[in-house]
């Protein structure tokens, strides 16, 4: 179920890449004055392995979210797949091209928006970033009015494109921005941690729109994000990365089949209940006043739960899977998950 | 794609002008900041005035060097000038900053040229200095209009004008070819400054540099004179100053432009080569 998108993705994939791997050397900045005249001869330095043979594949028309701790490789994957870096090793191709070549035909088909960075011009409108972007991009006029149109429509933001960009607020700012790297019809778009300091709203109306506009021009879309509701809105497919390799690869719903075992059941009861009556069933167990929670291996739940409803007074009762918040945080915290859970593809 | 079969002719040539308009409309935002800015540029040269002033003064001499007191006067007005063309304030700094926090990256990732960029970014710079600025020096060269030789012949006007456009080309490459280093040192700014120290020596705009002709460099029948020639530094300051008061001609004047121009050449190629390289190393290395 987690190769679903397999099928797409094999004969016409937008984005190949081969055991990917990129070190980076730093240099370590030792304490002390004699350490530091010292290291003005010689630097100590160690070499990171920031990604470490990474490889997969994503076809046409696929939302991907890159999802991972921070410093697990998710920039910097991003940033080879952009071509602003060299790889140590391994190749890539996106859309045909190398991304490192850096060919103008190349450049002109795919977009980057990193969150933290802007590429609207400060001072001024971003109307005036926008007539830029059409000729750098050479975007034929009507067709550069149709698409600015219907973008600044949908994100609403039609009022904000005469305002100097540095008056506007995060979300505003965020939202042209998407406009200006959507503008030449991107085949291929890049999002680094685009909803980082948004609100809630603009969090909401960027995957919207993100989805909306996903859908309707199949775009390949690779985001990158630590926020699960990211992807949970948009993303069928999602790659866990942590410590620069891919951890798993496949459906957000086999996530949760995969990784756990457990399902979450919630008791409502009348009165506050005895402890060790919950805790002789062996399961861990929580108990907050009449709430009782517990957490139930998934193949013994049909046994278990009549046995535990039995010859009570229960008002409400849930089985629900853990959330996946918890099970992607929980991954990113073990790294080691039992080897034999791990997708074949994330291995090889 | 069918977006390429509406590509009108030399898109390269609009979306560099695109840009060049579209500095041009930033840097009036600015405006005010020129303005001080532009007053202040006055003040060394007052005190260069004091003194010389105080040297003349010393003397019973009526020149040094072949400069009378109005000469010298008339040469840092001058200076003044060549400088307004070749001078690049923030250049090197803004390339290295760029490089250090990242912004570069917008460069790699769009379809565009980033000399290509800086360069329409300065033009634009410029202009509109010369639009706050020409009140100013207008009002100071009318002042000292006493200082200055009878206005030149059409072909010293000439080639005066074609020397501040070299000179503005040359500071260009200088300048953005020194920003570059910033793809091997995190800081570029002592090397700047180093830079401008040597810059302010041998371009002219401390003296007149034809003043070096009488010191030696122990070489036989070569002056430090002749050294500077030879370097690109003189033609940001001193040669275009040098060429509007007449004392370089005819086929002097022919050669010392063509040497202006083969350093034009020269730090167009290395800036290129710099950025060429040090986006791979930065690709390489950092990002």
């Amino acid at each position: 179920m987690h190769n679903s998108s397999g099928e797409a993705r094999a004969p016409a994939a937008v984005i190949e890449v081969e055991a990917l791997a990129k070190s980076y050397r730093v240099f370590d900045k030792p304490e002390g004055l004699a350490a530091s005249v010292r290291s003005l001869f010689h630097r100590p330095s160690r070499v990171v392995e920031a990604l470490k043979g990474v490889s997969l594949a994503v076809g046409r028309g696929e939302f991907v979210a890159l999802l991972g701790p921070n410093g697990a490789g998710k920039t910097t994957f991003l940033k080879l797949l952009s071509g602003i870096i060299t790889p140590t090793r391994g190749t890539a191709r996106v859309l045909g091209h190398v991304p490192w070549e850096r060919a103008d035909d190349f450049r002109r088909r795919f977009a980057l928006v990193m969150g933290q960075k802007n590429q609207l011009w400060w001072d001024l409108p971003a109307a005036e970033s926008f007539r830029l972007h059409r000729e750098i991009y050479r975007i034929e006029p009507a067709r550069f009015e149709r698409t600015r149109d219907e973008l600044v429509d949908l994100l609403g933001v039609r009022k904000l494109v005469l305002q100097p960009v540095r008056d506007l607020s995060l979300g505003e700012r965020m939202k042209l921005e998407l406009v200006a790297a959507l503008l030449h019809e991107p085949e291929v778009l890049f999002l680094d941690e685009p909803t980082i300091g948004l609100d809630v709203v603009a969090q909401h109306a960027l995957h919207r729109f993100l989805a909306h506009i996903q859908a309707e021009r199949r775009m390949t879309i690779v985001l990158t994000t630590h926020y699960m509701k990211d992807v949970a809105a948009l993303c069928r497919r999602a790659i866990v990365i942590t410590d620069g390799s891919i951890l798993y690869d496949g459906s957000l719903d086999q996530i949760v089949d995969r990784f756990t075992t457990h399902k979450i059941v919630t008791l409502d009861l009348d009165d506050t209940p005895d402890a060790a009556e919950f805790a002789r069933l062996g399961f861990p167990c929580e108990i907050r006043g009449p709430q009782v929670t517990l957490r139930i291996d998934r193949q013994r739940i049909a046994d278990v739960l009549p046995e535990i409803l039995r010859g009570r007074q229960v008002r409400d009762v849930s089985v629900e899977d853990v959330p996946l918040e918890e099970i992607v945080a929980e991954l990113f915290r073990s790294g080691a998950v039992a080897p034999a859970r791990v997708p074949e593809e994330a291995r090889a | 794609m069918s977006r390429a079969d509406a590509t009108p002719p030399f898109p390269g040539l609009r979306a560099w002008w695109t840009m060049l308009v579209i500095c041009l409309e930033e840097r009036l935002a600015y405006r005010g900041d020129f303005i001080l800015g532009t007053a202040m540029r006055f003040l060394p040269i007052v005190t260069q005035v004091f003194l010389w002033t105080a040297v003349f003064a010393a003397t019973t001499r009526s020149d040094i060097a072949g400069y009378s007191r109005t000469d010298i006067v008339a040469y840092y007005l001058l200076t003044m000038v060549t400088r307004a063309f070749s001078s690049m304030p923030g250049l090197a700094g803004g390339i290295a900053r760029s490089v250090r926090d990242g912004s570069i990256k917008k460069y790699l990732v769009q379809p565009v040229d980033y000399v290509s960029f800086l360069l329409a970014a300065r033009i634009a710079h410029k202009l509109v200095y010369y639009l706050v600025a020409i009140i100013p020096f207008a009002a100071v060269f009318f002042v000292c209009r006493g200082y200055f030789p009878p206005v030149p012949d059409a072909a010293t006007i000439g080639a005066f004008t074609l020397s501040l456009v070299l000179s503005f080309l040359l500071g260009f490459f200088m300048e953005a070819t020194l920003g570059m280093l910033g793809f091997w040192f995190l800081e570029v700014s002592s090397i700047i400054f180093a830079y401008m120290l040597v810059q302010y020596l041998l371009s002219g705009h401390m003296f007149p540099l034809d003043m070096l002709a009488g010191v030696p460099t122990g070489l036989a029948g070569v002056s430090v004179a002749d050294v500077v020639r030879w370097l690109p530094f003189e033609y940001t300051a001193y040669f275009p100053a040098a060429v509007w008061l007449g004392k370089i001609r005819g086929a002097e004047l022919a050669r010392s432009l063509a040497i202006e121009a083969a350093w034009v050449v020269a730090m167009a190629v290395a800036c290129r080569i710099a950025w060429w390289r040090g986006t791979r190393r930065y690709s390489a290395f950092g990002g």
